[in-house]
């Protein structure tokens, strides 16, 4: 069996993605440098000790900026991941529970959802809306909600028609009880493997929002702006897009490992087959 | 005094399934600590019955007749009442024990859930509930903290049998209890139910196709073909004479009749139950039955009193021995 490879890159996975989560966390309390400090003098400095990975056209310490853009990238895109499985876990369950109209209605709404760019429309709710953060927390989320739904009513409806479920009737429960108790633990594990894919489509989708200016705002460093503002040094200083670039992408294999190991781990079928 | 459970010429159809009933004017009582065995093969509308008993019929089901549970009439109660029923004054216990246990969840805290819910016990109390309930059933040397997968069948069963239990009921419907158990475990669960059913007043409903655990277990048989009863009454009554040809049929077919009879190949009932929407015009038993005459295919016999309580749908029933 391939157990091995599943177990590496769970293992991976969590490291990577534990590490950056650290970093995010470090960042709080300690950066070599203020991030947002400004040291012309010492501007585009290459890595040295002094500064570990060199400092930007103004003079910012790059490895203290990547590490404060960490905590903003993750921050982001977990509440984005929040509101999402907090909009769609609950209503893909309704949608299982009750089926009928109410179950037409929440997937009707999901295709429309689906219908859009996710991004195009991310990139409008920032412009109505006005750029930030929050916005952009609000429209990753809101696209990931259907994406959560669909999954939770597909997994669900697989749950409803088992025994225990019509056993659990027979004690007197309601679809509430019957959903919170039997049907969401049996289904646990399919929603945190899409959770952490979702988590890292929502980094990118940070990153991709900060890039073009609706997502965090300066002086925050995030690193979509990062690498925004390498652009005009592309040729005569690629470090500066190269880093937050490797952050990006780092973070996103890592979560996706994590992703496909626990998948691995938590389906029933491949535990059977070992 | 009125009957514990009263089944009124209960009717259940399934648009989506075809015009013709699942269950067709089913009557039957159950008083308190009276057991009651439904016979018939699969298809017949056992479980059917069962389902429209605890108002859990599929979604779209019309239901017609009359079904009173302790003088309340079930066929007008709001889902609330159905859901403070459930559990509390009836209990079910199903066929499978692999399936109907949640294999996410720890055996207590499954059986916790009915005290607590309808019996409003606290946490402490209603482990201690859980203990004593594990215990009557004979699991006392298992622990609360196993997951289904830990237990055997058997013992699966008894922890369905516990959950059923746990508030108390006044019916029990125990679908099958025993078919997907071995032929000694078979014994043992159906003996612990005799035995909790006499202890508490329980009525029982036996649903089986098995004749030999009716002839043993149930005071009354009712037995079913294509959805309508087609003969009822006392055991031992309907044993001794087997009114119906197809209840004889089912006898015959069973391998507790040829036991004593030394080697000879099992008989078989030929043909099989008729689909709901290919029901032929008259008795519906009549393409199958050795005995059908030109009456049978012409109309549905009714039931029809052949002594004291025993009943039978037949235009020609057997003559008693």
């Amino acid at each position: 069996m391939a157990r091995p490879i599943h177990a590496v890159s769970l293992w991976l996975g969590a490291a990577i993605s534990g590490a950056m989560l650290a970093i995010a966390l470090l960042s709080l309390v300690w950066t070599p440098y203020p991030p947002t400090a400004i040291d012309i003098v010492h501007r585009l400095a290459l890595p040295s000790a002094r500064h570990w990975l060199g400092t930007d056209p103004i003079g910012r310490d790059i490895a203290s900026m990547l590490m404060a853009g960490a905590r903003n990238s993750l921050l982001v895109a977990l509440i984005a991941l929040a509101v999402g499985a907090g909009l769609g876990v609950p209503l893909g369950a309704l949608a299982a529970a009750r089926r009928g109209w109410v179950d037409e209605l929440v997937m009707r709404g999901s295709d429309l959802a689906f219908a859009f760019p996710a991004l195009l429309t991310a990139v409008m709710i920032a412009a109505l809306a006005g750029p930030g953060a929050g916005n952009a927390m609000l429209a990753i989320g809101l696209f990931a909600a259907p994406v959560f739904a669909r999954l939770t009513r597909g997994a669900a409806l697989g749950v409803w028609p088992r025994d225990f479920v019509l056993a659990a009737r027979t004690a007197g429960r309601g679809n509430t009880t019957i959903t919170l108790l039997h049907v969401l633990p049996n289904i646990a594990g399919v929603l945190i493997v899409q959770a952490t894919i979702q988590f890292a489509l929502a980094i990118l989708a940070e990153a991709g929002l900060s890039y073009v200016g609706l997502g965090t705002q300066p002086p925050q460093p995030s690193w979509g702006r990062m690498l925004a503002d390498a652009q005009t040094y592309i040729f005569t200083a690629p470090r500066l897009a190269i880093f937050p670039g490797l952050a990006i992408s780092l973070t996103v294999l890592g979560l996706n490992l994590l992703g496909d190991g626990l998948r691995d781990l938590l389906d029933p079928r491949l535990r059977r087959a070992r | 005094m009125s009957a514990l459970l009263e089944l009124d010429d209960l009717s259940v159809r399934l648009p989506a399934a075809g015009p013709v009933p699942l269950l067709d004017r089913v009557s039957l009582s159950l008083e308190r600590g009276e057991s009651l065995g439904v016979v018939g093969e699969s298809g017949c509308g056992k479980s059917m019955a069962a389902l429209a008993i605890m108002g859990l019929l599929p979604p779209g089901a019309v239901v017609s007749g009359g079904l009173r549970f302790d003088g309340q009439d079930l066929l007008a109660a709001p889902e609330a009442a159905w859901c403070a029923l459930r559990g509390r004054r009836i209990g079910m216990v199903f066929q499978e024990p692999m399936t109907a246990l949640n294999p996410i969840q720890r055996i207590g805290a499954q059986l916790a859930e009915g005290p607590r819910r309808h019996l409003r016990l606290g946490r402490g109390a209603a482990e201690s509930e859980v203990l004593r309930l594990l215990d009557r059933v004979g699991l006392a040397r298992i622990s609360p903290d196993r997951y289904p997968h830990q237990l055997s069948g058997g013992q699966r069963q008894r922890v369905m049998i516990a959950m059923a239990l746990a508030c108390g009921p006044d019916l029990l419907l125990a679908d099958e209890p025993t078919t997907a158990l071995d032929m000694t475990i078979q014994g043992q669960i159906l003996a612990l139910l005799a035995e909790l059913a006499a202890e508490r007043r329980m009525a029982l409903l036996l649903i089986t196709h098995d004749l030999g655990v009716v002839a043993r277990h149930a005071a009354r048989t009712l037995v079913m073909y294509a959805g309508r009863v087609v003969e009822t009454g006392p055991t031992p009554a309907v044993f001794a004479r087997m009114a119906h040809p197809y209840t004889h049929g089912l006898f015959a077919a069973s391998p507790h009749a040829i036991m004593a009879g030394g080697r000879r190949r099992l008989p078989t009932i030929q043909g099989q139950v008729p689909e709901p929407r290919a029901r032929p015009p008259g008795c519906c038993f009549a393409p199958r039955c050795a005995a059908a005459a030109e009456d049978c295919r012409q109309s549905p016999p009714m039931l029809a009193p052949l002594d004291a309580g025993h009943l039978a749908a037949c235009y020609h029933p057997r003559a008693a021995a």
